[in-house]
């Protein structure tokens, strides 16, 4: 048996909490400035966001906010990247993700039977919802250059069919943002130890956990 | 009115407020935003990440959104790649008449009386002669078509032609190598770029649209046309040119909009 480490290792460990509510705080910021800025010409007519609840009373404010928050927004989200390559976290909790799993695990989160007994491994839902909306944020970042800089990065401009093409996109991108967080919290709710988890850190990690981070995934058995 | 929707205020003005109205309040009006913008960090929690700031301060957050637009000023600079080109287009994508905007309503342009006008010259330019239309006309005409972007987020694709900018700055004896070079509009507006955007190839003196002279409402008789910039950093109605290395800022800054502006 291998002597205890004197550290004891947790669900999410220190930095990964950080970067979760760092994360958490810079979408709410572009977000709420994105919607005040979307306002100043709406994609669509019959959607304005109402001034309650975007961020900015004046269009200006909302764009100091969201280049503002996008440096937030990249600095966290590259370290999170970095962090979970890394460590082999992405490895061995996103992956593998099988479709079948990932079907009747919908249908049974659907029909509130999805079994959440241990919060150290992702279900298939999980996996999904985490690897997409971490995809839909790195486009969210391609489109937001091609609108910031459509001339510098015209490359990305043509990628969604012209500028109010990059625009639809990015606005699309919001949405199925927004989307994801509330399943993410009407989830998290559901099981509130999922949200102590990421305050505190979690279960502990054994130290005889045979998949620690940095060895590669997995494969259970079915 | 002219502040909720300032740059392309598409609804017919039924009683425009007086604009003095909106000088006057001025101070309200910036008291109210920083209020709202405070509010607003509170309900975002944001104040952990502004720790150390006085809350009580209502310039805090301002002040800390400002110093980061300046940053991204710098930023944007150094993205800027002189000899990267803009897309251009073909001639029947082009929308006739280019579509108006200014911070007040199309109906309240003041034409250019061009008997009387001429463009002025000002800072570091070697020979300050101001020029008359006529001799604008001879210099030889680059055209473009090209898109512009409102920072609101709309677009169009314009055809401009007129003397190129660099040109025009290299004959008069311009500073190549000063920052800024401001533009004065007629009526009170003035904005301006850094010099590289000025020698940009796709920066020109814009005296036509499609061809003719450009009507009244969309700059006769000069407006600057750069395809790297934002549109309210193309000045309309230009009555002058400054050459200068003190930062000039600009009229929508004045107002928290980003200055480098560039695209």
């Amino acid at each position: 048996m291998k002597p205890i480490s004197s550290r004891i290792r947790r669900m999410h460990p220190l930095p990964i909490r950080i970067m979760h509510w760092t994360n958490a705080l810079s979408m709410i910021i572009m977000i709420g400035s994105g919607w005040k800025i979307y306002n100043d010409e709406v994609i669509f007519g019959f959607l304005h966001f109402p001034q309650e609840i975007v961020l900015g009373i004046w269009a200006q404010h909302a764009l100091q906010w969201h280049f503002f928050g996008m440096w937030i927004l990249v600095f966290n989200g590259l370290f999170y990247l970095a962090y979970g390559v890394a460590t082999g976290r992405f490895a061995r909790l996103f992956f593998p993700i099988r479709p079948r799993e990932v079907v009747a695990e919908m249908v049974a989160a659907l029909t509130f039977r999805l079994k959440h007994a241990d919060l150290t491994h992702y279900n298939a839902v999980q996996k999904v919802l985490y690897v997409g909306v971490i995809a839909i944020i790195i486009m969210q970042v391609v489109s937001g250059l091609a609108i910031w800089k459509p001339v510098q990065f015209s490359f990305f401009v043509s990628l969604f069919g012209g500028f109010q093409g990059a625009r639809l996109a990015h606005f699309l991108g919001m949405a199925a943002i927004v989307g994801f967080m509330v399943v993410h919290v009407a989830l998290a709710l559901l099981v509130p130890r999922t949200i102590l988890a990421m305050l505190t850190g979690g279960p502990a990690v054994p130290a005889e956990d045979p998949h620690p981070e940095g060895a590669p995934a997995p494969t259970t058995p079915h | 009115m002219a502040f909720r929707n300032p740059f392309a205020p598409r609804r017919p003005a039924v009683t425009t407020p007086d604009k003095s109205l909106l000088v006057e309040n001025r101070k309200l009006i910036e008291t109210i935003d920083r209020r709202k913008v405070l509010r607003g960090t509170f309900s975002l929690g944001a104040l952990s990440l502004l720790a150390g700031c006085d809350i009580s301060d209502r310039g805090a957050v301002q002040s800390v959104l400002k110093t980061v637009s300046d940053f991204n000023d710098g930023v944007q600079a150094a993205l800027f790649n002189p000899k990267k080109l803009a897309p251009t287009f073909s001639p029947d994508l082009v929308v006739k008449p280019p579509r108006f905007n200014a911070y007040y309503e199309i109906d309240e342009v003041k034409p250019v009386d061009v008997s009387t006008w001429k463009l002025e010259l000002s800072g570091l330019i070697k020979d300050k002669r101001p020029w008359t239309l006529d001799q604008i006309y001879a210099l030889p005409e680059q055209e473009e078509i090209i898109r512009h972007i409102c920072v609101e987020g709309w677009d169009y694709i314009g055809q401009w032609s007129g003397p190129n900018l660099k040109d025009f700055l290299t004959r008069i004896g311009a500073d190549l190598s000063a920052k800024y070079i401001a533009f004065y509009g007629n009526d009170d507006y003035m904005e301006s770029i850094d010099m590289a955007s000025a020698l940009h190839p796709q920066t020109i003196l814009a005296t036509k649209y499609a061809g003719e002279p450009i009507t009244d409402p969309y700059g006769f008789p000069l407006r600057l046309r750069t395809a790297v910039k934002l549109g309210f950093k193309n000045p309309k109605w230009i009555r002058a040119i400054e050459v200068t290395n003190t930062y000039p800022l600009g009229f929508w800054e004045k107002q928290g909009f980003n200055w480098f502006a560039g695209l």
